[in-house]
Order: C-alpha cells, then structure tokens, then sequence
C-alpha cells in the first residue's frame, strides 16, 4: 500500500517534466550555431589575454607596480575589481576577466533562457509543442538545461586552455566555476522574468536590468567605502573566489543558490500560470486612435516604454558613475604603471577626467546596444507579416526604414545625455564644480559618432543580408572586446580604432579633434546609405 | 484603364526554385475575381508581386494601370490588403490598428467601420496579443472592407472564421462589389468563390491551367444524371458525351457532358423517368479535375 502512495505521489512530478529531452535536442538543434560562437569568443578571450598577459607582465616588478597602482585607484577597482596577493600572470588575467567575462556568460544565459521559453511562447510554437506528450515544466527544464550546459562548456574549456598554457589548475576551476555560476545564476534570474513578463523583449529586459544593477552593486562597493554592497552582487561573490591568490570557495554556496532559489521560483510561477499568460494582466485599449496615423506614429508607439526603461537604467548607472568620479580623486600612490594603464583606457591628463572617458566608452557601447535593439524591430517586424500589412498601405520603405532608424539615432542622442547629465551632476555635487557637468556631458555625446557607425552597419546589412541581421550583434561584441581588452593586450593603434569607439578623442581630458568625428559620421552615413539603397530593391519578408 | 489588375507571362525565382513560371491573370475593373489554386501553388507570391513587396523575374504586371513596384506608395492608397496570417503589433488595440492601416490607404469611413465591427461582432478594445486567430482576421477584414479604397487584394481572408462569420463576410464582400469595387479573392474555400465571383482563374505550380466565369468553366464539365424508371432502359451507351454508366435494376447513373444532354433526357422520358436528379458541376469538380492530374500541362481549351 505504501509503496503505491509513494508512486502516485511521485508520478506526476515525472511526468510534467516528460519531453524534456526531445525539448533539449530541438534547442541545441536551434542554437547549432550560436552556442558554439559564444563558446568560442569567450574561451578566445580568457586564454588570449592570458597568453599575451605571460609576456606583458611577466616580471614580478611589473606585477608589482600594477598591483600597487590598481588597489589604491578606485576608478579602476569600479570598473574591473580589486586585485589580490600573491600576485601572478594568472592572477592578473582573472582580475581582469573575472568580472568581464560573468556578465557576458551572464548576457549569454539570459538570452538562452528567454529565446527557448518567453520567446517561444509568445510566437505560439509552444503550444504546438505542448500539445504534444510534453510536461509543464518541460520546456522550463529544456530551456535551463540548455543554458546551464552551454555555460559549463564554456568553463571546462576555459579552464583547460588556461591550465594548457601553463596556470595552475585549481585557480583555473576557480575561474571557470566563477564564470558559469554567475552565468547559470542569471539564467535562472532570466527564468523568472521569462514568466512574470509578457513579451520576450521585457523578460529580456528585465533580467538585463538586475544583471545592470549586480554590475553597479560591485562597482560602488569595490570602489568606494561601503564594501559591502559588493557582497549584495554575485559578480561581486564570483570575484572573492580570488582564483590563483589563495582561493575561497565559500563564495559557490551563495552563487549556487542563487542559482538554485531563482530556478525554484521560476518553477513555481510556472506552475501557477497558463500558457501565453503573464503575471502583468490586460487591460483594454482605446476604440479607436486619435493620433496613431502613420508610420512615424507608429514607431513612437512602439519604442517610448523601450526608451523610458533604458532611460532610466541610464541615469542610474550616470548618477553612481558620476559619484564614483568623485571618488577618484583620494589616490594615495601613483605609479606610471597605473597611469599608462589608465591613460590607454581612458586618455592623458587628470585621473578623473581618464575614469569619466573611461566610462563614457562603456556607455556609448551601451547605448549602441539601445540602437541595434531598435533597429532590430525592422527586421521583427518583416519577418511577422505585420511590414507586409503596413506596406500594403501608402507608405514608402524608406520613410518606413528611415521611421526606424531616426527614432535609434535620436533615442541614442537623448540617452547620451541622460547618461552625461547624470553623471556630471552628481560628480557636480561631490566636487562642487558645476562646470564639471558641460565636461562630463561632451564626453558622452561625442560617443554619438561611433553610436551612429552602428546604425550604419545595422541598416546595411539590413539591406543587404537581412537573414544575418542578428550578426550586429556580434560586431557590437567585437567592439567591446577591443575597447575592453584591446589596452590591457597593448594592441597596436591601429587594432583598437577599428572599433569606432576606439577612435574616438577621449573627453574631458582630450582636446576635441574634429577630424575622427567628422570622419566616423561620414562612414555611417556611406554604410547607412548603401544598406536603404539595397534595401529598397530586395524583396520583403 | 478598363482592367484593373493585367499579368502576363509572370515568372519569380527565389534562388533556384520557380514559385512563378508564366503566369496570367487579369481582373476588369468592377468584377470580383477568384484567385484558386493548392497549397504553394504561387497565389501568395502573385499578390506580393502585385503589393510590391516582392520583385518580378521577369513577365509584365500592371495594377489600375501602373507598375506595382515603382509606384508602390501611391497605388497603395488606392488598394486594401487582407493578407491569410494576420500578426498584430501585441501591444496596440484592435481599434487603434483598423485607424492606423486606415490612415496609410486613403482613409475609412467611420460609419461602415462601426458597422462592420457590429456585424463582425469584434471587440476592439482588445489587444493585439489577446486576439484569437480569427479575431485578428477580422480586424484586418474591417480594416480593409471600411477603407474608402478602389481595389480590395484578400488572400484567404476567411482563414479562422466560422461559418457564421464566413457568411457575414461574404454579404460585406457583395455590398463592396455593388459599390462598384474591384475584388481580387485568392482562396481554397470553392464555395465561398462560387458565392462571390464573377470569373475564376485557377494557377496550379505557377502557371494559370484555366480562367473564365464560372459558366463557361461549367460548359467544359459533366452534369451527375441519377434516374429511376418505370420501363426498359435502352442502350445508353450509344449517347455520345455520356461518361461513368451504372445500372441496377431501374435505376441508372452517369455524368453526362452538355452535348449528351439532350439525348440522354429524351431517352429517359422515353423509358418512362419516374425519379430525376441532375447536379450542376461544380468549381470542385473542376478543381479536383486539375489537381489530381500529375503533371501541369498547358490550357487546352476543349472538354476531356
């Protein structure tokens, strides 16, 4: 009798979790390509920049000198983290990569997660499949599952390149286990925002948003006094795993369970909910439009709540950055380590001036990735039959694309200067110099130029290779890991200015020169031209 | 200007499979054409063609006189579109979306727009997301059948609406047409054209097999003869144009082609005809005469 209890209990967790494996082999059938690019950029990274770094700073002095100069400089613990002894080649690249390397895991998990249930969801394949002998949980199971293998991959061949050109193996499973823990975490994060949101796009956002916040919550702590908000952060935990300098593993408890309580939630609102159905509830619309009359309308419609949330997000992250600045001002020691490190990170002249067009860097790529998710819309947009709906009506392509594309150019502008006014008054308010926020404010506007490159090459290969247009980005990417990584790898000049993030003059400590603006606004509109002259003259959907 | 859509000779390469090869179509101006053809057989490429959207290979295609991918923009303000899978923007109303398609063609008229929503039965307060399949059919039915547009280009408008639905359509679809409007409807459904249109053109692989109104279609068809009599059957067979003979007993049945007719009724009254059926072919019968063909093979022109 017992026995028969314990089956009929046990049965039907069995079953709401059956067709997790045909689930999991149609994802990995999906994502044949784009797990393996990711796989491979990230072991690219972690075992280039630490082969490059064995001859960079090779000698203990070098190492030394960098140690010293980094620990006393808050601007560089905000923006990388802190750097523990005993010093190491291996040591050095996990400092420089731990953190990098968990939020991209952490972007991989997240986009992972959401494309195999929100997305799918939303798009009404999940009901196809869920008609079949598929569990309730299956294609939560097939989505986490997918993800977590991904980011496993990536650290057991992260590990093994590192231990293969010579680090020491326990500090390499260190980093590796840093890496996928954040990641897993996030993707459980991913999960739960997967169920409480409607539509791909806000479970995406959303989980960016608190990966954004983990960012910030490190940052703040590694650099001001208040260390403990660091511990708030699991960038902040994977980061005290200190891999190669004398490792802690207390770290794995709460970076699995964060793993852990985010997964159990997701699955718990998964369970209490229907399929296609959100926590947020419907409310009705209008009856009829008043204002919404054309395609420009239309595109305002559609992108003011996207702009809003990123607006948002923006002069947060320019408020904390700007308070930081503040901070960077208290360096005790100097070296010319340091100061060259700096000075390639972020341009001569004053610490502070190095950190603001430090930062400014990131938030231009940040708001690139605001442009590239708008112009992305077009090709949604295509590829749903609703442009085919449109289309049918009086309306051009090119004031169609170009509906898109000014809405990304303008929304872009305006978040550039969110991001400089928020950071410029509060570092106003820390130093009580309010022409620090004119300063502040041409340093984030002048990323504009190299914003609008993006919006080039987005709309060309919108025109010319339509089914690749999710390969923009991948070249976003490229450029991160150039503007990132590029100093640290002493790349020559000429590397680093391929992205156009890289060419641009580094402001406030900078004079403006002209002649890269000019140049980075002229290739965009040659790219941006050339993609509405092909886009014109190919066939639509 | 006297037709309203002209094809001829339309061929459209994706790569390099053929979803056109030599294709004619033309729509006068007023009438309501039906567009038939399988699965694939290149209807949806035809219209996307006419729309635009899509570049031709090669073959000429006019519509209202002018060339449909030059001049997209102001021909569209004269057209209004169903297309078979509607997607709405998720996050806009029915309402909002019938007012912004309106506002790209030239215009709806408010009072047919409420109307059609009453006799759709549509709540347009809805949102894009929460709409079922037929429900989002029918915004873009009362979208376009409001829109003050010359021409309506539907393809497989129906898909998703009941029978009951289906029936209100086609009641605002002869009100279109006594307004003077000139329909092109693309479907599968054969009674629902047969309802509607004044001439059909059926495509199978790209190619136009066969066109013309529905009458003529029927002279190249056989007539279902059923008949019970009351006295000796003759032989039947010497009738020309009498096709599928079965007798049991009293009771006989054939199809018969138009020019038997005759003799096979004189025949019968002869034997005494106490029961009579005669069924009138339909655009079925001439649909499957088509399709269960295995090869597309070039408009004949004659009855088998």
């Amino acid at each position: 009798m017992s026995t028969s209890a314990t089956l009929e209990q046990a049965a039907p967790s069995r079953h709401r979790v059956r067709g997790t494996r045909p689930l999991l082999r149609l994802a990995l059938r999906r994502d044949r390509l784009m797990i393996p690019i990711w796989v491979y950029a990230l072991v690219a990274a972690a075992v280039g920049t630490g082969y490059s770094f064995k001859a960079l700073y090779g000698s203990t002095a070098e190492q030394e000198q960098l140690a010293a100069g980094v620990n006393a400089n808050s601007s560089i613990l905000a923006l990388v983290g802190r750097l523990h002894e005993p010093l190491s080649v291996a040591g050095l690249t996990s400092w420089r990569l731990l953190g990098l390397g968990a939020v991209l895991t952490s972007v991989m998990s997240i986009l992972l997660v959401v494309r195999h249930t929100r997305a799918e969801e939303e798009e009404g394949r999940l009901e196809l499949l869920a008609a079949g002998s598929v569990g309730r949980f299956a294609p939560l199971a097939a989505a986490l599952s997918v993800m977590a293998l991904a980011n496993v991959t990536v650290a057991v061949l992260m590990a093994s390149g590192l231990v293969l050109i010579g680090f020491p193996t326990i500090g390499s499973i260190a980093f590796g286990l840093g890496w996928c823990t954040v990641g897993i975490g996030f993707g459980g994060l991913a999960a739960v925002t997967a169920q409480i949101a409607g539509t791909a796009r806000s479970a995406n956002g959303m989980a960016m948003a608190a990966l954004g916040a983990a960012f910030l919550l490190r940052a703040a702590g590694d650099a001001g006094t208040a260390t403990w908000l660091s511990y708030l952060s699991p960038i902040g935990w994977a980061q005290r795993l200190r891999p190669y300098t004398d490792e802690n593993w207390w770290p794995l408890l709460p970076l699995l369970g964060f793993a852990a309580v985010t997964m159990l939630v997701a699955v718990r609102l998964n369970d209490r909910r229907d399929l296609g159905g959100a926590m947020l509830a419907a409310r009705p619309g209008p009856v009829d439009s008043t204002g919404l009359t054309g395609v420009r309308a239309l595109a305002w419609r559609l992108q003011r709540a996207g702009l809003l949330g990123w607006g948002v997000a923006i002069l947060i992250w320019g408020l904390v950055i700007g308070n930081l600045a503040g901070d960077v001002g208290k360096l005790l020691g100097s070296s010319t380590q340091l100061q060259e490190l700096m000075a390639e990170l972020g341009g001569p002249g004053a610490l502070a001036d190095s950190f603001i067009a430090a930062t400014a860097g990131i938030l231009g790529l940040i708001v690139a990735a605001f442009a590239v998710q708008t112009l992305l819309r077009l090709r949604a947009e295509e590829t749903s039959g609703r442009a085919e709906l449109l289309l049918s009506g009086s309306v051009g392509r090119i004031p169609w694309l170009l509906a898109t594309v000014w809405p990304a150019v303008r929304g872009s502008a305006l978040l550039l200067a969110v991001g400089g006014l928020g950071t410029g008054g509060a570092y106003a308010l820390r130093s009580g110099d309010a022409g620090q926020i004119g300063r502040v404010l041409g340093a984030t506007l002048v990323q504009l130029p190299a914003v609008l490159v993006v919006i080039g090459a987005g709309v060309l290969v919108l025109g010319l290779l339509p089914r690749w247009a999710a390969a923009i980005w991948g070249l976003l990417g490229v450029f991160l890991l150039l503007g990132q990584l590029g100093p640290a790898l002493q790349l020559p000049g000429w590397a680093i200015r391929i992205s156009p993030f890289g060419s641009l003059p580094k402001l406030p400590g900078e004079a403006l020169a002209w002649g890269p603006v000019v140049a980075l606004v002229l290739v965009a509109l040659v790219l941006g031209g050339i993609g509405a002259a092909a886009f014109r003259h190919r066939d639509l959907g | 200007m006297n037709a309203a859509v002209e094809v001829a000779g339309l061929r459209k390469e994706f790569g390099r499979s053929v979803a056109l090869d030599s294709l004619d179509l033309t729509v006068e101006t007023g009438q309501t054409h039906g567009f038939l053809g399988p699965n694939g057989a290149g209807k949806s490429t035809t219209i996307r063609i006419l729309l635009g959207l899509v570049r031709k290979t090669a073959g000429a295609a006019t519509l209202l006189g002018r060339d449909p991918w030059r001049d997209a923009t102001e021909l569209h303000q004269q057209i209004a579109y169903v297309p078979g899978d509607v997607t709405l923007w998720p996050n806009l109303s029915g309402g909002e979306i019938i007012d912004l398609l309106g506002s790209l063609r030239r215009g709806i008229d408010p009072v047919r727009k409420k109307e059609l929503i009453e006799r759709f039965d549509l709540d347009p307060t809805k949102m894009g997301r929460a709409y079922s399949k037929g429900n989002r059919q029918k915004v873009a039915l009362v979208a376009a059948l409001s829109a003050n547009t010359d021409l309506l280009i539907l393809d497989e408008p129906t898909s998703g609406l009941d029978p009951l639905m289906e029936e209100v359509f086609r009641e605002a679809l002869a009100a279109e047409k006594a307004r003077g409007r000139t329909v092109l409807l693309s479907s599968h459904i054969l009674s629902e054209v047969e309802a509607v249109c004044d001439r059909v053109s059926i495509i199978r692989a790209g190619r136009t097999v066969e066109t013309g109104t529905l009458a003529e279609m029927r002279h190249l068809l056989r007539t279902s003869v059923d008949a019970t009599v009351s006295g000796d059957l003759p032989d039947l067979t010497r009738i020309a144009g009498i096709h599928d003979l079965q007798v049991e007993g009293d009771r006989l049945r054939c199809q018969v082609d138009e020019a038997g007719l005759a003799d096979l009724l004189g025949a019968l009254s002869a034997a005494g005809v106490r029961t009579l059926t005669c069924q009138p072919p339909s655009l079925e019968e001439l649909f499957l005469r088509h399709y269960s063909r295995p090869e597309p093979e070039p408009v004949t022109g004659t009855a088998v």
